[in-house]
């Protein structure tokens, strides 16, 4: 082995505490990119093999009755490789674990064998028997959310007639990996559960019987998929077609890929902040380093090593250190990955073989990136030493400049102590490198602060729709629209103190050759329940002409006040119509339209209906109204405002607590890097004065408070820039989501701002404990006696 | 042993030397023409800040002349690339500093070795310390070796390489009154020896005496230039 490689071998040992540092920096940096990254894999990865394994189909559609032998036409349609018919119906299921009835999906399986598309994956059990009535298979979230066992009895109000099955399956299905409540906001595994039964007994159930209301599509490869719709649509135009839809439309799929696109749009966001923050402190960390071999560069030039050998030298010391960083952080994102991918796969996407995928280019990418982050971060400061003359480089850097500047007469003034002044005038004469610590500590508060966003967001957000938008103690979703005199029903159940109707109808906006889909609302005169609330929870009133437009979706459809909309119905007649944009709403989520109800209903051409109803109701006797509320004709759900919010603690909350648990964690590594390694530096650059201050009577903790005080400024002016830039980050974070569905305020509580802010302090006094370990060991002869 | 004083071997013509510190200019060489002779070993005599150290580095390559020139074996060193430079002091001159400048984190025969693992000729390392009389203290670091030690390793570290000159900036400046001598010695020893063209810098009167020449810098000029009739042995010196 050379002798240079001897120095590499040795320094590193000798630099532990600094190499230890800088390499964590860069592995949560690399695992950060490594757990996302390959989580998004897997998932993808593993509902890819899912669809293909249990054939999601292409397309499909819902209608209200046709006759079976309508299947072979379909089949002959241009594009259309092969369908399947069946029927598919809605319930409710009272279940014993919950006050109020879940929302069922009945879904017909072929009276004999198994469905061809869509196929079920049975986790327990069997099918139903071909000849009994009384069994059904079913969905294993719901199975699971309320530990339902073989043999089990469920009770379904089929077609307002209450029956009993018997629990013979549990499965999973492509079609169902996420089910949304009617009505609800969220995946909601527990309120909705999918049955599946043969098709003699639903089609008797309700009168079905040699018909279908529901067929899936698989498309010949390489047709345009409209095309294939458009044809599918006319042909059951006569049979209530609701339009064909393709994957990307398919309820459960829509859901899965906007929180995967989501997943990935983090995975691509939230790494690139840490690299970018682990290069720059690469940058800052390893420039001092290299600053302190200053006069042993400057020896090994005198004695002619030329600037190609010494840079390479530096360049392969910092290239260890990342490289340990890096497999490090490619391993723990790679655990970190795995389980990760489980929380997904175990609590939210229902996957039957979730399989963890690590890519090569994913570790291929880390390394590189890594590295190259190294020589950037190295290059400047090995170039800035190895340019100096050998005879320059090897006397100690000139006596540092401390100008009489307006700002050190201030300092000078008697009212501060000698060691105030020392750090006064030591940062005063770096300020540079007091910006770049101060940076990088506001970088760690920054991180911390995005992690607690999205709780306040959330927070914010149901704050706003309970407290202003959605001041009901129950919702009920109607499965038709009904006369306003239903309302009035509901209002006169015992138990209820007031209800309110609204009517919600699916639509397709447009203007010019602008198009999006979304909801029409048409609301009470006066509503008491609900209102349509802005973000900042400012309430709008309905305007009694014309509609009120998401302001989202105006700018999607580039219109303003005054300008004239068309609206195409997605149900009943799909008739086409024009309407006046009279308002515009900053609303939180969603694209809609609100109108009042009576001029919603002239301008369909009906009388007042409503397909939607919010109750007030004596808490006293909530069991009395659930229960009548279950026996209720035309109900198809019964939901509560608090559904979300527990919903969301259920789920999201887990994955979120520890998210924002990893971050904190990273963020806390990122600032010990920057104080311990900056007070490493101080100190090596220092120790004469700081020994001969000691020489000269100073205590232990006075010279630790000259190191330190220095530290306690960039930590001071760090606070301020972490909250802007916690701030900025957020902000960044929000723009990936998708505006159409989400549009979170920019809210942050001082309970995220503490937490970021003790985070970092923390981080700050670890370093500094480290450090004065060092400090109290200091060789007040040996340094004297020696030129560095 | 008979000595030979033979051919310029490096040599300056009107160097001049102006370094900017801060708010003043300090003009450390204002003209100095100096000549080293193939084997002979020179005495440079001044009092701190007379430029001596700043002709050392332009002499070993270290920095560069303001104004002048600098010649090695003829060739023109004032006007070439810090690459040139670089294989200069790598193939022809060895430095000893008043400070050691040993590498810490390597061992005594490792400083050594770090200069023959780049050198054409070199010595064998362990050779090297065995001329300054360390070879029981090879495998010590920096930090385990007295300031004496160090200086010697030092010095091993700079004839390893057979180089053609021995540059020494106040190699005894760091050191007490024996050490030093000790140290004069291996110098003393390494210059007949093998024949090293030798400069010692030194700010101290006394080590003039084991010189061929002694040369004495005032206020960057040199103000005189005098060979000694008797070279003394570093043991009768007395400071």
């Amino acid at each position: 082995m050379k002798a240079l490689d001897h120095k590499l071998l040795r320094d590193l040992v000798l630099l532990k505490g600094q190499v230890l540092t800088i390499a964590l920096v860069v592995a949560c940096g690399i695992a950060s990119y490594v757990t996302l990254h390959s989580a998004y894999d897997s998932l993808i990865y593993s509902r890819d093999a899912y669809y293909e394994h249990n054939r999601f189909p292409d397309a499909f559609v819902h209608l209200e009755r046709a006759p079976k032998p309508l299947a072979k036409r379909l089949e002959l349609l241009p594009g259309v490789a092969s369908i399947e018919t069946r029927i598919q119906e809605t319930a409710l299921v009272p279940v014993k674990t919950m006050d109020r009835a879940a929302t069922g999906i009945l879904v017909s399986l072929p009276d004999e064998g198994t469905s061809q598309l869509s196929r079920l994956h049975l986790t327990r059990g069997r099918l139903p028997d071909e000849t009994r009535s009384d069994e059904v298979v079913v969905l294993d979230a719901f199975a699971e959310a309320h530990q339902l066992q073989l043999g089990d009895s469920l009770e379904v109000i089929l077609n307002s007639s209450l029956r009993k099955f018997r629990v013979v399956g549990v499965a999973m299905s492509p079609e169902f990996v996420m089910t949304l409540p009617p009505g609800g906001m969220s995946y909601d595994p527990k309120r909705v559960v999918v049955l599946w039964l043969r098709e003699r007994v639903l089609a008797s159930a309700f009168q079905l019987e040699g018909a279908f209301n529901d067929v899936q599509f698989n498309l010949e490869p390489g047709v345009d998929p409209k095309q294939a719709l458009r044809s599918i649509d006319r042909a059951l135009e006569p049979y209530g077609g609701l339009g064909a839809v393709t994957r990307e439309k398919q309820a459960s799929n829509y859901m899965l890929s906007g929180e995967l696109t989501q997943l990935e749009s983090m995975a691509t966001v939230v790494p690139a902040i840490f690299l970018f923050v682990a290069a720059f402190l690469l940058n800052v960390v390893l420039s001092r380093l290299i600053a302190l071999q200053r006069s042993q560069i400057a020896t090994l030039k005198a004695v002619g090593y030329d600037d190609r050998a010494i840079g390479l030298h530096y360049l392969e010391l910092v290239s260890v250190v990342v490289l340990l960083g890096a497999l490090g952080g490619v391993g723990l994102g790679a655990w970190l990955g795995d389980a990760m991918t489980g929380m997904y796969t175990g609590q939210y996407f229902r996957f039957p073989e979730p399989e963890f995928r690590l890519e090569a280019r994913v570790v291929v990418f880390s390394l590189v990136v890594s590295l190259v982050s190294a020589v950037i971060g190295a290059a400047s400061s090995v170039w800035a030493v190895v340019r100096l003359p050998p005879a320059e480089a090897m006397r100690p850097p000139a006596p540092a400049r401390y100008q009489f500047g307006f700002l050190n007469r201030i300092v000078g003034s008697r009212l501060i102590s000698v060691g105030g002044r020392m750090v006064a005038r030591e940062l005063l004469r770096r300020p540079l490198r007091a910006a770049l610590s101060a940076i990088g500590v506001a970088f760690s508060i920054g991180i911390v602060v995005v992690a607690g966003f999205w709780f306040d967001a959330i927070d914010n957000l149901l704050n706003v729709q309970f407290h202003q938008a959605m001041r009901e103690d129950l919702n009920v979703t109607l499965m038709k629209p009904a006369p306003e005199r239903a309302v009035r029903e509901l209002g006169h159940l015992p138990g209820v103190r007031f209800a309110e109707g609204y009517r919600n109808i699916s639509v397709r906006f447009s203007a010019g050759h602008h198009t999006r889909d979304g909801a029409l609302v048409g609301m009470p005169a006066r509503p008491e329940l609900r209102h349509v609330v802005e973000r900042d929870g400012a309430t709008k009133s309905v305007p009694s002409e014309g509609v009120l437009l998401s302001k989202e979706l105006a700018r999607r459809l580039d219109v303003q006040v005054g300008d004239e909309i068309w609206v195409e119905l997605r149900e009943g007649d799909r008739s086409t119509q024009r309407v006046a944009v009279s308002g515009l709403v900053d609303d939180a989520f969603g694209l809609q339209g609100y109108m009042h109800q009576s001029a919603l209903a002239a301008w369909l051409g009906e009388t007042p209906s409503v397909n939607m109803a919010a109750l007030r109701i004596d808490p006293l006797r909530r069991g009395e109204v659930l229960e009548r509320l279950n026996d209720y004709p035309g109900v198809l759900a019964v939901g509560a405002p608090s559904d979300f919010r527990e919903q969301f603690e259920a789920q999201s909350g887990e994955i979120m607590y520890v998210y924002t648990f990893i971050m904190a964690a990273f963020a806390s590594v990122i600032a010990i890097g920057v104080v311990y390694n900056g007070a490493r530096v101080s100190l090596s650059q220092r120790s004469r004065d700081l020994a001969s201050l000691r020489v000269l009577g100073f205590t232990r903790a006075e010279i630790a408070g000259v190191l330190f005080g220095e530290l306690a400024v960039h930590m001071v002016l760090a606070i301020p820039l972490g909250i802007w830039f916690g701030n900025v980050l957020a902000v960044g974070l929000m723009s990936t989501m998708d505006p159409e569905i989400y549009r979170l305020p920019i809210v942050l509580s001082t309970r995220t701002y503490a937490f970021a802010v003790s985070v970092a302090i923390g981080s700050g006094l670890i370093s500094a404990l480290l450090v004065r370990r060092k400090l109290d060991k200091l060789d007040l002869i040996g340094v004297l006696k020696t030129r560095e | 042993m008979e000595r030979t004083i033979g051919e310029r071997v490096l040599w300056t013509q009107r160097v001049t030397k102006t370094y900017v510190m801060g708010e003043v200019q300090v003009h450390a060489l204002r003209g100095v023409d100096f000549t080293l002779h193939a084997g002979e070993l020179v005495v440079l005599l001044g009092q701190s800040g007379s430029g001596k150290s700043t002709l050392l580095n332009i002499l070993g390559g270290l920095d560069g002349p303001t104004e002048g020139e600098v010649f090695y074996l003829g060739h023109d060193m004032s006007h070439v690339a810090s690459r040139e430079l670089t294989t200069y002091r790598r193939e022809n001159v060895g430095f000893v500093f008043q400070f050691y400048n040993l590498i810490p984190s390597l061992t005594a025969l490792e400083n050594v070795a770090l200069v023959t693992d780049i050198s054409a000729e070199p010595l064998d390392p362990l050779d090297a310390l065995d001329l300054v009389g360390l070879k029981e203290r090879a495998d010590h670091f920096p930090a385990q070796l007295s300031g004496g030690e160090q200086q010697r390793v030092a010095i091993a570290r700079a004839v390893a390489k057979q180089p053609q000159v021995l540059l020494c900036d106040e190699p005894t400046g760091a050191l007490d009154f024996e050490t030093g001598i000790r140290v004069l010695s291996v110098i003393d020893r390494v210059n007949r020896e093998l024949g090293t063209t030798t400069a010692v810098i030194t700010h101290n009167a006394p080590v003039a005496a084991l010189a061929d020449r002694v040369v004495t810098l005032v206020d960057g000029r040199v103000d005189s230039d005098v060979t000694n009739t008797e070279r003394k042995s570093p043991e009768v010196i007395r400071w």
